[in-house]
């Protein structure tokens, strides 16, 4: 058997399931976050196939700015949660309810 | 061989994927995000996008994970304690995905998709060509964001936040 673009995809959805179930469930901000980086991954693997597939090479362009802007938002997201921990000795989801009613 | 590494492949990056979420224990949650990118990588390679498996590995796995981890160990990050577990979220959470999981078995299952390549692409010459010349202005707009983003983390991490 080949393998073509509906395996790919099929494993990208998978993996992009996976983190969501992940960001839904989890309780610790940072495990979390990986979760996050788990759907983004996901989306690569899409894109990547797509562009294989079609022969263009634009959605490898594409990848490469996620991969860029994922870096830029780990770096200002971890920052983030530090100074969280920082004020509210934390980082568990349930503790943090300042703002609920 | 490539039909029985692409499933290799993506078995693994499937199952370290579940063990990131099923670990109590947010290091190694950690380490299988590695692992499970890693062999993303490696579907990047069957793929013949060389270049962005270099960038995933290089990037990915280790920039982007080393900050994780080096986060992890300066907020000494115990296991996660059993608590009341919320139904009401897991089973909303459950629907969710169920549904998400639904739509794109529906949309890949009876689609019909091109198979083969028009032309050999993963070239990485052709890659930095399309880069610098249709996709310039895109590359110089996040040139800026990493500059903001830097700036943004310098601010953020002062001790004192005004």
């Amino acid at each position: 058997m080949n393998i073509d673009l509906n395996h790919y995809l099929a494993v990208s959805g998978a993996l992009f399931c996976l983190g969501l179930l992940g960001v839904i469930m989890r309780r610790n901000l940072i495990v979390i976050y990986m979760c996050l980086e788990l759907m983004l991954n996901a989306a690569n693997l899409a894109l990547v196939a797509l562009s294989h597939f079609n022969g263009i090479l634009d959605g490898q362009i594409v990848v490469f700015f996620i991969i860029t802007v994922a870096a830029a938002e780990v770096a200002v997201g971890l920052a983030l949660i530090v100074a969280l921990y920082r004020k509210r000795q934390t980082a568990h989801v349930e503790d943090l309810t300042a703002m609920k009613l | 061989m490539q039909d029985t590494l692409f499933y290799l492949f993506a078995a693994l990056t499937l199952v370290c994927g579940a063990l990131v979420i099923l670990n109590r224990n947010p290091i190694n949650s950690a380490m299988f995000l590695v692992l499970s990118i890693a062999s993303m990588a490696g579907l990047f390679v069957l793929l013949h996008a060389f270049f962005l498996a270099a960038v995933q590995v290089l990037v990915y796995a280790g920039a982007v994970m080393v900050l994780f981890l080096f986060v992890i160990m300066l907020l000494d990050l115990k296991e996660e304690q059993r608590r009341k577990i919320n139904l009401f979220g897991i089973v909303t959470g459950g629907v969710s995905v169920l549904a998400i999981g639904a739509i794109f078995w529906g949309s890949i299952s009876g689609a019909v998709f091109p198979s083969g390549t028009a032309r050999p692409d993963g070239d990485t010459a052709l890659l930095g060509h399309l880069l610098f010349t249709s996709y310039a202005l895109p590359f110089e707009i996040l040139s800026v964001l990493l500059l903001v983003a830097m700036v943004g983390v310098i601010l953020l991490s002062k001790r004192d936040l005004k």
